[in-house]
């Protein structure tokens, strides 16, 4: 057999685009849940990324000789199709989905990383520290998570006040003590291990340890909390902004724009509030797929099954 | 002198407040019904009890039905911007004595607070001075109203004396603002002036019951209120839910009776459509404008080429025809109630106040160069707003867009009602915000104080001694020429030469509610006609509707 140096260039690419493929019909048999959870994942990324280009309307310019159009319309002013149709102001409903991708993962990664990162550390500092220390964040902890996630947002927004960032700010902060306490209970078994000994004998400081030699062996439960994070996040980012309480118009956001469609317009023009839904449920419904494959991928005893 | 005045103001106002409303409900005389409670729906949470502080319906209400006034407008003939009859006083409303200067009022005997505390002169004196003459750190919002009270006296129980320091046409209008609860005297000296904020103790057709934070204020009805028969009503509950659809579902599905405030125009016909005749629906001309409010003390709006070109970017008309099939919105009108005779109209609006030239193209290449001058191009800015759907979020999301087409970045910030009104008299930190005019009577010459900067609700913070000094004249002002001419010199002070503040639209009252509500008639105004005296509930179509 030929070595891969010996191929053309063309005959390399061929085989490589063919092995890529070939990978992906095998993760697909294997995960096919987790698959098309990937797949939507990656389309609401590509969405988002590339929202200037695939949206066909500026999603915050109101057009209000098309206000409430249904989907397939054609706009007089520009001669371009709404796709879904407008809602009340004349604002393409497509575009503003596809924007609306964009504030779903923004919040959502962001959320997501800030508080699986911070719980991580908070979880690990607990473990390692111990005593007196561990003991109070732990009851710190019992505290937050005593509430409902939704409600400890709500909470916390409340003290906030709404907009993007104060949106971030609500959905991290309940975020942090969950992905704690997880991480901390694998932290507590990687403390005992002897390497952990090791590393204190030779004088390495708390940080170096922490950060260095235990921090990576709970990456697993790190993972699997930060992608269950994200559709969570977006879920919650959806609900405070359907509460009026989360994103503010005109930022195209999916909980907002069913807000004001769902409630006004639900009988006389349902595309409002449906397509905003529809983007809600799949996107979550993609991240929650994606969550357990990733899950199933790094838990070693689903793995050895 | 005040018949001289009311019926040089009276007569202009009638037929313009005959032809605005619409108030077009004929009932057939039917005899009123005992029995029954009233559930309304009220899209606000209360900030607080005390209507001498609060210009909200979120606290009218809920709250007016435990409070009595010295005069009000006829409950009976509520869209008549001049029919006042008496509350707490006997007879007719008195006429001015001492060339318009002095006006005596007969208090009603017998009358007592809910707490069993009689009601005398002393109560209605305590109450306007606390209206007129707040003490220092008092609130008082209609303050400016009382410019032309220079004392009140109680000589006796049963007598109370109104001196003027000049005749004004504006003094009964003032006096008959449903925000005037009379509070008790012993009260306001045992407790202090900020109790009324959160303790209720009024002689109003209804006693307070509780109320749910969040959830809802129920009353019963007073065995020993003063109006002979009334009210009809065993009691009511008024039920806290700020989204519309909530209100609009309860209506829908027998949960509630009746939202005093106001629907859009596709909620009504939603509901009409689907319950036909079990709907009935009353509108009117609105005597509420919803206006932007910048804060001078932030920079740069305390530049007025700013403040104009934000005023410059808005599409008023366009606005009015596209945002009133969407919202409880409609008239492009000044400072004034839109078709009042002193009020200005379409026509000089277009020609002399910026931003009412139909031109829309010329108005923005002027507030883009104004905005370029001031060094300002591409201002980014937050637009604070109140958390209420109607009109507030919708004509915030349009006033947005607006300034856009300029090439302004502007996000929106929203609060609740309570937060909302904090930020705007403690806080101040905001840099524009969207604000309002409700009034209640109509009567333009108090109703414009709202933008007069020592008025008491003025959140632009400034100072302009012109706009002081022109107000006292048109209080002054006795001919309806004369008013009308230093109205417009008042109002072009306020929109063009300052542009302090300047108006989107005027809004459009819209009531439907359940047929079995009978005896209620639109104001324009939301705040008036709401003692809930008048009203019952015709039990048998009630069952009819609702079953049980």
């Amino acid at each position: 057999m030929a070595s891969l140096d010996t191929q053309p260039r063309s005959t390399r690419d061929a085989m490589g685009r063919r092995g890529i493929f070939d990978w992906m019909i095998r993760l697909a048999r294997r995960q096919p849940l987790g698959f098309a959870g990937g797949i939507i994942v990656l389309l609401m990324v590509l969405m988002a990324v590339f929202a200037d280009f695939l949206a066909p309307f500026d999603p915050e310019a109101a057009d209000f000789t098309s206000m409430l159009v249904g989907p397939g319309s054609v706009s007089e002013m520009s001669g371009a199709t709404f796709w879904l149709g407008t809602d009340q102001f004349g604002r393409d409903l497509f575009s503003r989905i596809i924007y609306g991708a964009r504030t779903a993962l923004t919040v959502g990664f962001t959320c997501a990383i800030l508080g699986s990162t911070l719980g991580l550390l908070l979880g690990v500092a607990s473990a390692y520290f111990g005593g007196l220390f561990d003991l109070i964040v732990q009851r710190i902890i019992d505290v937050f998570m005593a509430f409902p996630l939704i409600i400890m947002a709500l909470a916390i927004v409340a003290i906030f006040g709404t907009g993007t960032d104060k949106v971030i700010i609500a959905i991290t902060i309940p975020f942090v003590p969950r992905c704690a306490r997880i991480v901390r209970s694998s932290a507590l078994a990687i403390r005992e291990m002897p390497y952990i000994d090791a590393a204190r004998s030779i004088g390495y400081g708390h940080m170096r340890i922490i950060v260095r030699h235990i921090a990576p062996n709970v990456v697993a439960p790190f993972l699997i909390m930060l992608t269950a994070f994200l559709g969570e996040a977006i879920l919650l980012e959806a609900s405070l902004s359907y509460l009026g309480l989360g994103v503010q118009e005109p930022t195209p956001a999916w909980g907002l724009m069913l807000q004001g469609g769902a409630e006004e317009y639900a009988e006389s023009a349902p595309w409002v509030p449906v397509f905003p839904g529809l983007a809600i449920t799949i996107a979550v419904f993609g991240f929650n797929l994606f969550g357990d494959a990733v899950r199933d991928a790094l838990d070693p005893k689903l793995r050895s099954q | 002198m005040y018949s001289r005045l009311t019926k040089a103001l009276g007569a202009a106002t009638f037929g313009s407040a005959l032809a605005l409303s619409a108030a077009a409900t004929p009932t057939l005389a039917q005899t009123p019904e005992y029995g029954g409670e009233l559930r309304l729906v009220v899209g606000s949470d209360i900030p607080s009890y005390d209507a001498h502080i609060e210009s909200t319906f979120g606290m009218i209400h809920p709250i007016r039905p435990f409070y009595s006034l010295l005069i009000r407008v006829n409950p009976d003939n509520p869209s008549s911007p001049t029919d006042f009859v008496c509350d707490l006083c006997v007879g007719d409303v008195p006429e001015p004595t001492n060339g318009g200067k002095t006006y005596t009022f007969k208090i009603r005997e017998g009358v007592k607070f809910h707490d069993g505390t009689p009601l005398t002169s002393a109560d209605i004196k305590a109450t306007f001075d606390k209206l007129a003459f707040p003490p220092e750190g008092i609130a008082s919002n209609r303050k400016a109203y009382f410019k032309m009270v220079e004392s009140i006296e109680a000589p006796d129980p049963t007598t109370v004396v109104f001196n003027l320091s000049f005749p004004s046409g504006t003094f009964i209008p003032s006096v008959a603002m449903p925000f005037n609860f009379v509070y008790s005297k012993k009260d306001l000296d045992e407790h202090g002036y900020t109790w009324h904020q959160t303790n209720v103790n009024g002689s109003g057709p209804f006693k307070f019951v509780e109320h749910i934070q969040g959830s809802h204020v129920k009353g019963e009805k007073n065995p020993d209120y003063y109006h002979e028969g009334k009210p009809y009503l065993d009691g009511y509950m008024s039920i806290i839910a700020p989204k519309m659809s909530v209100r609009l579902q309860a209506i829908r599905g027998g949960q509630a009776d009746i939202e005093f405030r106001g629907f859009p125009p596709k909620a009504r016909d939603d509901l009409v459509s689907a319950l036909g005749d079990d709907i009935t629906v009353q509108e009117s001309d609105w005597n509420c404008v919803l206006l932007v409010t910048p804060n001078h003390k932030v920079k740069p709006f305390d530049d007025p080429r700013v403040r104009r070109a934000l005023s410059l970017a808005l599409d008023r008309w366009g606005g009015s025809e596209y945002l009133s099939k969407i919202a409880i919105v409609k008239t492009a009108g000044g400072i004034g109630f839109p078709g009042h005779p002193i009020s200005s109209t379409p026509e000089y609006l277009e020609n002399n106040i910026a931003g009412y030239g139909r031109d829309l193209e010329a108005n923005r290449a002027e507030a883009r160069r104004l905005l370029k001058e001031a060094g300002h191009e591409n201002l980014k800015f937050t637009l604070h707003n109140r958390g209420v759907d109607q009109p507030y979020k919708v004509v915030g999301t349009w006033a947005i867009d607006q300034w856009k087409q300029i090439g302004l970045d502007v996000e929106q910030w929203v609060q609740p009602s309570s937060p909302f009104y904090a930020t705007l008299r403690k806080q101040k930190n905001f840099d524009v915000s969207l604000d309002f005019n409700c009034q209640a009577v109509v009567n333009p010459i108090a109703d414009i104080s709202k933008f007069l900067p020592s008025g008491g609700a003025n959140y632009s913070d400034f100072e302009d001694a012109e706009l002081e000094s022109l107000y006292v004249d048109l209080l002054k002002a006795e001919g309806k020429d004369e008013q009308r001419e230093l109205f417009a010199k008042y109002e072009k002070r306020v929109l063009d030469d300052l542009a302090s503040q300047f108006i989107t639209l005027w809004w459009y009252k819209i009531n439907p509610y359940r047929s079995y509500v009978k005896g209620w008639k639109i104001a324009p105004s939301h705040y008036l006609n709401q003692s809930l005296e008048n009203i019952w509930i015709d039990a048998a179509e009630r069952k009819r509707q609702l079953g049980g």
